[in-house]
């Protein structure tokens, strides 16, 4: 996946794509799009008046005639040329996908339990197949039963191997990914070619492509462009025959097919697809291309604190002894605790002790007895053949556990254990014996560039906020240092769903990140839903999107992206209609300036003579668009420096720039038509 | 300073004078607060009592607008017959004869439609009654129906989320109570004042110092005169309009005319700025229909001042600027800026010869009504405006990266669809209009109508291309001034305009309305860092480039046939 090429123009889609630009000139192919249909209409009539004016006169020279026509298909073929390769670049995306996931052998379990060995496009949904270590997993599934390390490194890049098991919110294996250890019994939870993979890949192909509301929008406006421009070529006849000159077939439809947005015409169904191919660069599979144009619109983000805010887990930061206890006692004691603790937090105590103590012991004396930590003690601990009991564990279980005994519980410990909730951080609190000995500070991580990221979103205008297990006052604080609007402490998946539900309520577009199938509500009413590829196949299908990485900080990503989707549409059609000017400058002046002299004053660019300068505003029309090809397939840079500063800049460049670059190009090219003409 | 300067810059600095505080004075109004016009409510009431109608009643934007093309359709037809039979109605002392069916047919839907093309002449055309009971009439009525219908968009952009755009009939009545009929009385009393005949007496007569003898037409013309300019009508009571000296008998009516015309399209502009307590709005709109007008005046002036180079070349002096088809008590200058401001608010009053101006005179006459929303006409100016604001809207959300919206409203498919259908049909009628007249002059010279269509053009060539030009653009943009020239008074001109302009005033008001009830039935979206703000000045010149770009991209080809071809062969 990731090493897949990032080259613009791969030769093998060049050619594929240039076939393509071909076929799709059939009429009910070119009639989803007005615009460009309208140009075929008119390169139809243009080879007949070709074909009439060599052997009729009256309708300018064949040469010229032929020329013209030339370039209006040529015009057809680069607007296809670029939906084309779009579409090749999203499928070569997905095939290298599809790809890991061929012809797998899979071993299926009989209804007597007997294994068949079948290929994996066999498989149904339903089926139960086995894998053990070493082989790769046939197709998307949840896992029944079992437990397994996996390389997922195939489709997410990421070497580090990964844990699936039954029952959780990590039971989700796909296709194409191998097993490392264990062995697990998994279910098929997709037909064949009903994968999320395959959606994509028919979505990307225009097969079940459909037009997004905004797609649907901009195209009437551009038809209803294109229908002025139909008023204005056909009145121009009786108004030319007014004033007494003959205009031909070849100027009026050169100044049609000019004035046309042919360039964003061309172009639009490119951007489509574009925006989801880049979607899927990301590792990102969308359901369908209106949610990444949502994403765009997000005004709303909900992110989980692990993982997007906090890198992955505390860590113990600071020992904070009680009174009249020793330093090194203290640290000893959290030491013995921690030694049979593998959890990141407890590995993190034994770091922090190597680096604060000088000397102790790494291992327990024999036949000590360790206590692991449940849900209904919250302690860990370790009971030592001496007789010692040390327990660590939450600040209120830890109390009780030293009140029942008849210890005091040192108004001391509980202040230091108040000031680090305030801080952020996470109190242990150790009881040597039942009797509290001192307090270790867990802290989160802050990633270190977050926050400028969530400064970034706030320029965009969108509200991140911060879902956290974690008590109100230890979020708040993590909130404030991330820099994130708003926070959900001590959330439970109910609250997710009422938050999203009052932000849509005031009008607001909510995206958010879930994996688990208590999260499937809440990714279903989410405008953006994006779970997490290792997530259930509850989750999966809930969302609109899922992601191959299973990154929470890639709802970022996917908001730029759609936004650069609906800005590069609108650049180009900006950029399309101001080309008309310097159209209107070259061709208007050339029909008339045989009966009205006069109006050589408005032949501002000095063109050559009226054929050159027609010949040059339909060769400038139809090169601009493969040269705004990478720009369509690449997408026009977002920048988040407010709405309006935006606009400003892209009017500057696209729309000032729009009617400059025109002239320059139609002068440069009539320049090196008069070459020829003499 | 130059007095002719001094005396536009004078009334400008009037109208704004009046203008703002008419604004304020608007958005209150009709937003119901308490005002001093209050005292008008009995007789409101009675005006409700009288015709069925619970003002309280709310309606939704379908059930508005079908309420005022009701009241419209009814006075189109009883109108229609009025005018064919006006010689068999009291109010008759000069005897004039019925309109012909076509004629009765243009002028009813042309006083409607707030258009007043008039391809009659008011001295021998119409009769007092007609004058004074329909067209009049008319006159307050299409501009309360104009002044209505962007009443009820302030509202339905007002409110968060509502179905309620207002009641039709509440808004067309205190179009009339409390802002065109106290208007319109000090206005008349000004002109009466100042020589307008104001009485029901039939022609005078006088003997002239040659000794001939000639009939004067008289009329109550000074309360018409002063609803024309104030409804933004534009239809004179004299065929000359406001260059015949009873009409307009001096610089301080032309002043008063003037000012008076400019005065509820520019406090439109602002009553939507507080109505909708988007102040910086209503100025920013304010800013770019403003700058609109300057590019259009400022070039007019010149042209008009430099006087014409073909009699340049002749020797003769021209120290004061082109004075064909002027007005000695007017001059040029403010004749110059009159033709700017009645092209551009759709008032269609002239008080001079838009016929005889300059070329390019010509080309900035017409594009200001080609793109009739730098203040436009009463109400329909905004509507129109909206328009584009709902274009730009689409275009420049799409380049900041978010779905479009307007006001918290999302502009989809729907609106866009509604939005272009009105942009495009504009240049449909003008210039699908313009290639049937060329057409039938071209083919069919001898077709035994009223006027020969080869007889129609006092001017053929490219000037003759401008006149039949400008009275499709006049009839679209429901302006109605002529640029005369053109035997317009004959069934061809009497049909196609009439059809023009019914559909260039109905859809341009239907639509907007439909699309701000629309938006007022959607979800209101809050404002956050990524709206990209309608009232600021990045804004403003977004839509003034849809404007300018729209406009010129529709009718440069024509433009170019007409006055511009005109102006360079003149050059030559």
């Amino acid at each position: 996946m990731k090493t897949s090429s990032n080259k613009l123009f791969e030769p093998a889609l060049v050619q594929s794509a240039l076939k393509e630009s071909f076929i799709k000139l059939n009429p009910k192919t070119m009639m989803r799009n007005p615009v460009m249909f309208t140009v075929e209409v008119g390169t139809v009539i243009m080879l007949y008046v070709t074909f009439y004016s060599f052997t009729h006169a009256g309708q300018g020279s064949f040469a010229y005639n032929l020329s013209i026509f030339i370039i209006l298909l040529l015009t057809l073929l680069f607007a296809n040329f670029a939906e084309a390769i779009a579409e090749a670049r999203g499928k070569a995306q997905a095939d290298s996908l599809r790809k890991t996931r061929e012809d797998t052998p899979a071993k299926v379990l009989q209804d007597d339990g007997s294994i068949v060995t079948r290929s994996s496009n066999q498989l149904l949904k339903g089926d139960v197949f086995v894998c053990e270590a070493g082989d790769t997993i046939p197709t998307d599934g949840e896992i029944i039963e079992g437990l397994a390390t996996i390389d997922e490194s195939a489709i997410t890049g990421e070497s580090a191997p990964v844990i699936r098991e039954a029952g959780g919110d990590k039971s989700s294996v796909t296709g194409g990914t191998k097993v490392l250890s264990d062995n697990i019994k998994v279910v098929v939870t997709t037909q064949p070619g009903e994968s999320f993979l395959d959606k994509m890949i028919a979505l990307v192909e225009g097969a079940s492509r459909q037009k997004t509301p905004n797609e649907i929008a901009l195209t009437i406006l551009l038809a209803s462009f294109t229908l002025v421009f139909i008023i204005v070529c056909v009145t121009l006849q009786p108004f030319a025959a007014y004033a007494n000159t003959t205009i031909t077939i070849a100027a009026l439809i050169s100044l049609f097919v000019c004035l046309i947005p042919t360039t964003i015409g061309g172009l639009l169904s490119a951007i489509g697809i574009a925006g989801m191919d880049r979607a899927l660069r990301a590792n990102v599979i969308t359901k369908s291309g209106k949610a990444v144009e949502t994403a765009g619109d997000i005004d709303v983000l909900l992110l989980d604190k692990t993982g997007t805010i906090t890198i992955g887990n505390r860590k113990a930061t600071h020992f904070w002894p009680a009174p009249g206890v020793a330093q090194d006692d203290f640290v000893r004691a959290c030491v013995l605790s921690s030694l049979a603790d593998e959890t990141p937090e407890g590995k993190s105590i034994i770091e922090l002790a190597q680096q604060s103590v000088s000397q102790f012991a790494l291992t327990a004396p024999k036949d000590s007895e360790f206590i692991k930590f449940t849900a209904e003690t919250r302690a860990s601990g370790i009971n030592t053949p001496d007789g010692t009991r040390i327990r660590k564990g939450a600040f209120d279980s830890i109390r009780n556990l030293a009140i029942n005994a008849g210890n005091k519980f040192d108004n001391e410990i509980e202040e230091r254990v108040k000031t680090i909730s305030s801080k952020g951080g996470t109190p242990l609190v150790v009881a040597k014996n039942e009797e509290v000995v001192g307090v270790i500070e867990l802290q989160d991580i802050i990633k270190p560039d977050i926050a400028e990221r969530f400064e970034r979103l706030r320029k965009m205008g969108i509200k991140t906020v911060m879902v956290t297990g974690d008590n109100p006052l230890t979020a708040k604080f993590i909130a404030e240092k991330a820099g994130v609007d708003d926070f959900i402490a001590e959330a439970k998946p109910e609250d997710k769903m009422r938050y999203i539900k009052a932000e849509q309520a005031a009008g607001k577009l909510v995206a958010m990140m879930g994996d688990g199938t208590n999260d499937a509500p809440a990714l279903a009413q989410a405008d953006v839903g994006v779970a997490m590829n290792s997530g259930t196949q509850a989750a999966k299908e809930a969302g609109n999107m899922v992601d191959l990485d299973n990154d929470p900080t890639k709802l970022i990503e996917i908001v730029e992206i759609g936004k650069q989707l609906l800005i590069t549409r609108g650049t180009l059609t900006t950029f399309s209609i101001a080309n008309d000017v310097a159209k209107y400058f070259a061709i208007v002046p050339a029909l008339f300036i045989a009966s009205i002299p006069a109006l050589q004053a408005i032949n501002i660019m000095h063109l050559h003579s009226p054929e050159s300068a027609i010949l040059s505003a339909v060769i400038f029309n139809a090169i601009i668009i493969p040269l705004l090809i990478p720009l369509a397939l690449k997408g026009v840079a977002y920048k988040p420096i407010g709405a309006s500063a935006l606009l400003r800049r892209n009017l500057m460049i696209y729309g000032l720039g729009g009617v400059i670059v025109p002239f320059i190009g139609i002068k440069l090219i009539d320049l090196v038509i008069a070459l020829f003409i003499k | 300073m130059n007095t002719e300067l001094s005396g536009i810059l004078i009334s400008f600095a009037i109208t704004l004078l009046i203008a703002i505080p008419l604004g304020k004075y608007l958005a209150r109004m009709f937003a119901g607060e308490k005002v001093w016009t209050d005292f008008m409510k009995p007789i409101e009431n009675l005006i409700y009592k009288l015709s069925g109608i619970s003002p309280s009643q709310p309606m939704n934007w379908k059930q508005f607008l079908k309420a005022m093309i009701t009241i419209n359709s009814l006075w189109l037809v009883y109108g229609f017959f009025m005018l064919m039979f006006q010689d068999k109605l009291p109010l008759n002392p000069d005897g004039n004869p019925g309109m012909t069916a076509d004629l009765a047919f243009n002028s009813i839907i042309s006083f409607v439609a707030n258009t007043n093309l008039q391809h009659y002449s008011g001295e021998s055309g119409a009769t007092y009654l007609i004058q004074h009971f329909i067209f009049m009439f008319l006159q307050f009525t299409s501009a309360a129906t104009g002044i209505a219908c962007a009443v009820a968009v302030f509202k339905a952009l007002r409110d968060k989320t509502t179905n309620d755009v207002g009641n039709f009939w509440v808004y067309l009545v205190r179009s009339v109570t409390r802002l065109l009929l106290p208007l319109s009385i000090v206005l008349a009393l000004i002109l009466a004042f100042n020589g307008t005949p104001a009485s029901y007496a039939g022609k005078d007569q006088f003997i002239s110092m040659q000794g001939d003898t000639v009939n004067v037409s008289r009329g109550p013309a000074a309360q018409f005169i002063a609803i024309k300019h104030l409804g933004t009508n534009g239809g004179g009571w004299f065929g000359a309009n406001s260059a015949h000296p009873l009409e307009n008998p001096n610089y301080t009516t032309n002043i008063a005319e003037i000012v008076a015309q400019m005065l509820v399209p520019i406090a439109m502009v602002l009553a939507f700025g507080y109505f909708t307590r988007r102040k910086k709005m209503g100025w920013v709109i304010f800013g770019v229909m403003t700058i609109g007008m300057l590019m259009l005046m400022i070039p007019t002036i010149f042209s008009e001042l430099g006087g014409n180079p073909a009699i340049a070349k002749m020797g003769v002096s021209q120290s004061t600027g082109a004075m064909e088809g002027k007005e000695v008590r007017v001059g040029p200058m403010a004749t110059a800026y009159w033709s700017t401001l009645t092209t551009i608010v759709s008032t269609g009053s002239v008080n001079g010869m838009h016929d005889s101006t300059m070329p390019l005179t010509g080309l900035w006459q017409m594009l200001g009504m080609m793109i009739n929303a730098f203040f436009g006409g009463c109400g329909v100016g905004v509507l129109n405006y909206l328009i584009y604001i709902i274009i730009a809207v689409f275009i420049s959300g799409l380049m900041v990266g978010r779905t479009p919206e307007f006001l918290g409203h999302k502009v989809e498919a729907r609106e866009v669809k509604i939005a272009a259908l009105i942009t495009l049909l504009s240049p449909f009628l003008i210039l699908a209009g313009t290639a049937l007249a060329s057409y039938v002059f071209t083919n069919y010279g001898a077709a035994n109508w009223a006027v020969k269509p080869s007889a129609w053009l006092n001017n053929p060539s490219y000037h003759g291309f401008s006149e039949m030009l400008y009275e499709n653009t006049s009839s679209n943009a429901n302006n109605g001034s002529g640029f005369e020239g053109l035997g317009d008074n004959n069934i061809f001109w009497n049909v196609s305009t009439g059809i023009i302009i019914l559909l260039g005033r109905f859809l341009p008001i239907i639509g907007p309305v439909a699309i701000a009830g629309l938006l007022a039935q959607k979800k209101y979206i809050p404002e956050s860092a990524g709206t990209l703000r309608t009232d600021t000045v990045t804004f403003g010149i977004m839509t003034f480039a849809v404007i300018l770009v729209l406009n010129a991209l529709s009718y440069f080809p024509a433009l170019v046939l007409g006055p511009i071809a005109e102006h360079f062969t003149m050059l030559k």
